[in-house]
């Protein structure tokens, strides 16, 4: 019960409203749109032959983002996790 | 024009009077010391200056060009700023060792010849150890023992490299050595230790975490990029560096990822970023070597600022595993605010410092038409925006609300992480003024508009892929666990080793002992009471004639030995 009240009490602090942190993710899809269409206006300095391809470091960050958590969590977690007093 | 001294000597001589001072007094002058070293600093001309002789030999404390200048900048600029953040910590053992911390890495930096450069070398060892046990916790006092014995062996190799390479030589003077023999292998790997270089490294997560709130900012900065500094001052253009450095980008990631403390995280983003320098030095061209320098200036100060607000979340509650935080944006948005700047420009997003000085190592790789370093660097770039760009603010204070309500953070530590703030902006915005502090003229512009989309599109694209993953649960839960590292093997590997040393081995060499003398202990008996005429019971003759047979034995043996080989 207390606790209930001292929740109410409380400020509502600015993520706590669903409908802002709605907000930011929609604001967030909106600037991947924009980075993503905003290429094919400028003029492109590459070194190098994939650099050219349109979205290449879009998709570069994306996969392998994706892959890192996929292998530090399914291969290396496995590996070198120990409880916390392993060494004591 | 006024009279200057080597700039450790402030700092060392300094440190030794704090701890007479008392109260505001004692504030008011640690925080002048770092300003009257930099007064000093800018007054030193470029050149060789403080040649005292030694033996035989010259001894140069001022070593002074546009490498180390840029270099003793900096450490006064953090120096001032982690003192500030400092300023509430009554205990002066850690003022002490701070100062003196900091001192002997500008000695090394202004080192021109090899004894003073090891004198300081191990200087900095012992008083950053003494930021560890300043913790007087078990954990600290134990990761502070096997921070002292990996730097001691680091250390002596560097020692040995030295001797051999000032007999191969006949010069101690510190400047370009390159990879040629024994010496120089063994001085490059005495650097490496300091360096954190992939298996050299677990020292360091294991005792950074452990070191104190505010000793922490020290820490962080000197001894690695002090390697960093003697790498690039004798070892530019090695090639082994770029895939050393490159290794270093790419490894601590992962670990990154799963790791629970996250000032544990804040270590391999350490390592990590310190890749990115050694893999410049590597390249050795004046491009590359530019993009070290200066992202050595500019991490020192976006890292200092992440481990500052880590350590204010630290202070505040006493917590720093992301299993127990998370929602302090409610009672430290100045913190939330500084960690979030510290992690705009740790990752590189345009208008922050690690924009303009990672990107030059970046483009040195892409000139040099190293493709494979490129990706790597690449990856490197997207996965450090990942642990600690996201990771860190995320879970601390973000993530599920922990419940947590404390105070924003003191004044003094808000006002070291505005400073540190400042400058990562100004440096994102106006990178002039440090370009032109570079050892060599600055030919790059980082703000070209495919540059800016290009590494906004890598860096949004990543957060992404982080929103995505932990939207839907795949995101790897935080745990209360730790991970193996390097240190396992003299953690765990060198006790079992040394138990089976112990207990197999030992007994057996016991038992062969015994066994052994047992057999003498027989044949002494048989000549017992010789001399003693009222106990000689035995014929003497026969323990004459035992050992006459025996020697007679290995004559024989040997004669037929000597028959067999004609």
């Amino acid at each position: 019960m207390n606790g209930e009240i001292e929740a109410k009490k409380e400020k509502e602090y600015l993520f706590d409203k669903p409908k802002n942190v709605k907000r930011l993710l929609n604001f967030f899809y909106v600037s991947l749109l924009v980075l993503l269409l905003i290429e094919f206006f400028i003029h492109k300095h590459t070194f190098s032959p994939w650099e050219e391809w349109p979205g290449f470091y879009a998709v570069f960050g994306f996969v392998v983002c994706v892959a890192l958590i996929f292998v530090a969590k399914y291969i290396l977690r496995p590996i070198v996790k120990r409880k916390e007093d392993y060494y004591d | 024009m006024i009279n200057t001294v080597p700039p450790a000597a402030i700092f060392i001589i300094g440190a030794l009077l704090i701890p007479l001072l008392r109260g505001r007094l004692k504030s008011i002058y640690l925080l002048l010391l770092p300003i009257v070293g930099f007064i000093n600093l800018i007054n030193i001309p470029e050149g060789t200056h403080w040649v005292i002789k030694f033996l035989d030999y010259d001894l140069v404390f001022g070593k002074v060009d546009r490498l180390s200048l840029l270099f003793g900048y900096i450490y006064h600029l953090i120096s001032f700023i982690a003192i500030l953040y400092a300023l509430h910590v009554k205990d002066d053992i850690q003022h002490v060792a701070g100062f003196v911390y900091a001192g002997s890495s500008l000695g090394v930096v202004f080192a021109g010849d090899l004894f003073s450069l090891y004198l300081f070398w191990e200087i900095m060892t012992f008083s950053a150890v003494v930021l560890v046990w300043s913790n007087r916790t078990k954990a600290s006092l134990a990761a502070g023992f096997r921070y002292l014995l990996v730097h001691v062996a680091g250390g002596l190799c560097l020692l040995a490299g030295i001797v051999l390479y000032v007999i191969n030589t006949g010069s101690i003077e510190f400047g370009y050595i390159g990879l040629k023999d024994l010496a120089t292998y063994l001085i490059f790997i005495g650097f490496g230790v300091n360096c954190a270089w992939p298996c050299l490294h677990p020292w360091l997560p294991d005792a950074y975490p452990e070191s104190t709130i505010t000793g922490a900012v020290f820490m962080w900065t000197f001894t690695t990029k002090t390697a960093v500094y003697v790498l690039a001052r004798s070892f530019p253009g090695t090639e082994a560096l770029i895939w050393i450095g490159a290794i270093m980008t790419a490894f601590p990631i992962f670990y990154a990822v799963i790791e629970n403390n996250l000032r544990r995280v804040l270590s391999y983003s350490l390592i990590n970023q310190v890749g990115f320098m050694v893999c410049g030095i590597g390249i050795g061209t004046a491009l590359s070597i530019n993009g070290t320098v200066s992202h050595v200036f500019c991490h020192i100060l976006y890292k200092g600022l992440l481990v500052m607000s880590m350590g204010a979340v630290m202070y505040r509650t006493g917590k720093i595993n992301c299993t127990d935080l998370g929602g302090l944006y409610k009672s430290m948005p100045l913190t939330c605010i500084f960690c979030i700047v510290g992690a705009a420009s740790i990752s590189g997003f345009p208008l922050f410092s690690g924009f303009i000085s990672k990107s030059m190592v970046m483009e040195a790789t892409a000139l040099g038409g190293m493709n494979i370093i490129w990706f790597l660097l690449l990856f490197a770039s997207a996965g450090v925006f990942h642990h600690a760009g996201i990771k860190i603010p995320y879970f601390a204070f973000f993530s599920h609300d922990s419940g947590i309500r404390t105070k924003e953070a003191p004044l003094n530590m808000l006002l070291a992480m505005g400073i540190a703030a400042f400058l990562c902006v100004f440096i994102g915005v106006f990178p002039g003024p440090l370009y032109s502090l570079l050892p060599y003229p600055v030919d790059f512009e980082p703000y070209t508009p495919f540059h800016v989309v290009s590494m906004s599109q890598l860096l949004f694209f990543s957060a992404l892929a982080f929103s995505l993953l932990i939207l839907s649960g795949i995101y790897p839960a935080e745990m209360r666990a730790i991970n193996l590292d390097a240190d396992w093997w003299y953690r765990k590997a060198g006790i079992a080793f040394y138990r089976f040393c112990n207990t197999p081995l030992n007994s057996f060499r016991l038992g062969m002992q015994n066994l052994l003398s047992s057999v003498v202990d027989s044949f002494t008996k048989l000549s017992e009471g010789i001399h003693d005429p009222v106990i000689h019971r035995r014929p003497m003759g026969l323990g004459i004639f035992l050992s006459l047979g025996l020697i007679s034995l290995l004559v024989l043996i040997y004669m037929l030995s000597l028959y067999g080989r004609f």
